[in-house]
């Protein structure tokens, strides 16, 4: 199958997300929509049809509470049907989305919420107990669905979703330059940068992908990135939802339930991030190096044989027969595993092409709807992030001697900018370009190469934008210690990769030495942070920060006087 | 100390070859195993086994220390 024939998706004459898929809940109708597992048992099957009917009662249900076009619906979920089934809803009475990442802390949460005011909350019953035992006064305006209640719970304030409305539902039409999303894309403790999706952002980047990537009604996409992250809301939302294809869930993220689903459901399309790639890489490679010697030597061969057939473009069949028992291991009819949101090792990419699995390298940031780069896989190339998607452009800023620079984006899939965050608006937003804060270069081929950061953060390799800044306050009121400020090691320390990044603390004991209390508090403060937000170690400075008049630390005069340190003796290990 | 947190740091210690008496309730499930959150959705796998107990992904959000892991294990029980 080649990459660009087939289905041709035109949503030129189509005004917003919901309007397409209840475009596609007619088309389709028979067509299975929304697959549901929990483990071995299949919790539901939604059809387009009942989808839209599902969808339309939702729907009904916000606005018989009062629920107007324009007011925000808040998803705050695991995976499952009830998510694009409230999300469907929501649209078709003209809401503005705003997905939540359900990864976060109830205290995370309730910054969000208390941020993005939404009228309506749908949220899992267990959820729903964390949030209220935390309070919080955005809770007090909004009406809150509760799905999963136990039957006898007492919900408080909250409706089960699974209500009846009480009256009619009426669909209320949008246009393409309203808000369709408010989407999360960092700052949990600084101002939230929420960003403003337009439904063209979204129509746009829909359309691209479906044209690129095309995927067709008989295919399964399994949705196991948290939904409201942009990769799987275009890919395991609204891509296959307007194509007619299945999104198959699957309650638990244990591995052994994934392959067991993946192989029940056929499944054709998946996105993971680098991070469960890297696991599944090392899984594979287990398994062979257990296999007998000769065994070995076979599938040595094949691969050989497939990297040699599929040199030019994926050929799934052939990769397939040659080299069954592996993508049997998969279900035997995955076509494309989607790879995003974080840094992908190149020989990681690499090992599943050869396998015959092509792993689509895509690059984009929230701010910019989901992808602004792809690897179009003719031929592929695990070394880049690809070339710019039609309709985006990228720029290469300020570069230096060697083409590296800042890379700028522009294209009708950015954003409107950070709801209420007029200054962080005009800081990422210049002329009509992105400033994405990644450094990069285009090679001769126009496909983009990151090399590293230009702003003081990372990206962890599930995919999470961590400022250090938002880390600080953590650290608050450290024992025998006059100042200290959080960095991104890179940042004071270029490598040149985007692996293994690592946030540190530099610290100005009181005396020369740090005593054993600081560096004892610094320990039991990064314990208690989530794995991905710990300090890999601390480094001493003696001499006072460079700070402006107003007594704020310059953060880069300071990352260029560390920067003369040695990185490897400076960064002080904080792990027991 | 209860009894599911007797069991599981008998098993968890057995699994991951570390020495039961050196791991406490309030220690860190990550930390004192050494293990990643891969490794650590294995172990669940095999508690759930071992208790006979199915524990949803969700309520495991937030768990660290053995002793909240007995927790959600016994609210389950």
């Amino acid at each position: 199958m080649g990459l660009s024939s087939s289905v041709c998706l035109d949503l030129r004459r189509i005004g917003s997300v919901g309007e397409a898929i209840r475009d596609a809940t007619v088309t389709f109708k028979r067509n299975d929509a929304l697959i549901e597992a929990d483990r071995n048992r299949e919790n539901g099957r939604w059809t387009y049809r009942e989808l839209r009917s599902e969808a339309e009662r939702f729907a009904a249900l916000v606005q018989s509470h009062g629920f107007v076009p324009g007011d925000r619906c808040a998803i705050l979920m695991q995976n499952q049907a009830k998510w694009p089934i409230s999300a469907l809803g929501a649209f078709w009475a003209g809401a503005t989305l705003v997905p939540l990442d359900y990864k976060l802390t109830v205290p995370e949460q309730h910054a969000l919420l208390a941020h993005a005011k939404p009228r309506v909350l749908v949220t899992e019953y267990s959820r729903w107990l964390d949030l209220q035992r935390e309070g919080g006064p955005a809770l007090e305006r909004m009406l809150v669905l509760v799905t999963e209640a136990p039957e006898n719970a007492q919900l408080g304030r909250a409706l089960r979703w699974e209500s009846t409305a009480s009256g009619e539902f009426r669909y209320v039409a949008r246009t393409r330059e309203d808000i369709a999303c408010i989407v999360y894309s960092s700052g949990t403790s600084g101002t939230p940068k929420g960003c403003m999706l337009t439904h063209d952002n979204y129509l746009e980047q829909a359309e691209v992908l479906g044209r690129l990537y095309p995927i067709e009604e008989q295919d399964r996409y399994f949705s196991v990135l948290p939904t409201n992250h942009a990769i799987d809301f275009m890919c395991g939302f609204i891509v296959p939802l307007l194509l007619g294809a299945a999104v198959v869930h699957q309650r638990t993220l244990r591995p052994q339930y994934l392959r067991a689903s993946m192989k029940k459901y056929g499944i054709t399309h998946i996105a993971l991030v680098p991070t469960i790639l890297k696991n599944l890489e090392e899984r594979i490679r287990e398994k062979l190096d257990e296999l007998p010697d000769w065994q070995r030597r076979i599938v040595d061969g094949l691969t050989k044989v497939n990297e040699w057939v599929t040199a030019r473009e994926p050929k799934h069949n052939v990769s397939r027969m040659l080299l069954k028992p592996i993508h049997d291991e998969f279900g035997g009819k995955l076509r494309f595993i989607f790879a995003g949101g974080a840094f992908i090792d190149p020989n990681t990419a690499r090992f599943f092409y050869d396998l015959g699995f092509p792993v689509v390298i895509g690059y984009g940031l929230t701010e910019a709807s989901t992808v602004a780069t792809v690897n179009d896989l003719e031929p592929f190339r695990p070394d880049t992030v690809g070339k710019p998607v039609p309709g985006v452009e990228i720029e290469i800023r300020d570069a230096n001697e060697h083409g590296v620079g800042e890379v700028w984006i522009r294209g009708r899939t950015v954003m409107k900018g950070y709801l209420d965050a007029p200054e962080l608006t005009r800081e990422a937003l210049v002329d009509g370009w992105l400033r994405t804060g990644d450094l990069g270069l285009l090679d001769a081929a126009g496909h983009l190469k990151l090399v590293g950061r230009a702003k003081n953060m990372i990206v962890t390799e599930g995919g999470k934008n961590i400022y250090p800044e938002d880390i600080e306050s953590n650290f608050e009121n450290l024992p025998d210690c006059e100042e200290y400020c959080v960095f991104a090691a890179d940042f004071i320390w270029p490598t040149g990769k985007l692996t293994g990044e690592q946030l540190v603390i530099v610290v100005r004991p009181e005396s020369d030495e740090p005593s054993e209390a600081l560096v004892l508090e610094l320990r039991k403060r990064n314990r208690r942070l989530p794995d991905f937000k710990r300090l890999a170690g601390y480094v001493v400075q003696t001499e006072e920060f460079p700070a402006t008049a107003s007594l704020k630390i310059k953060r880069n005069a300071l990352a260029e006087r560390l920067r003369t340190m040695d990185r490897a003796r400076a960064i002080v290990p904080l792990a027991e | 100390m209860s009894g599911s947190l007797d069991r599981l740091i008998q098993l968890a210690a057995k699994r991951y070859g570390v020495e039961a008496a050196g791991l406490r309730s309030e220690d860190d499930v990550f930390e004192k195993l050494g293990i990643d959150s891969f490794q650590a959705v294995e172990l669940m796998s095999e508690l759930e086994l071992e208790f006979d107990v199915e524990i949803p992904d969700y309520e495991l959000q937030g768990v660290r220390t053995f002793g909240q892991l007995a927790a959600t294990i016994d609210k389950r029980r």
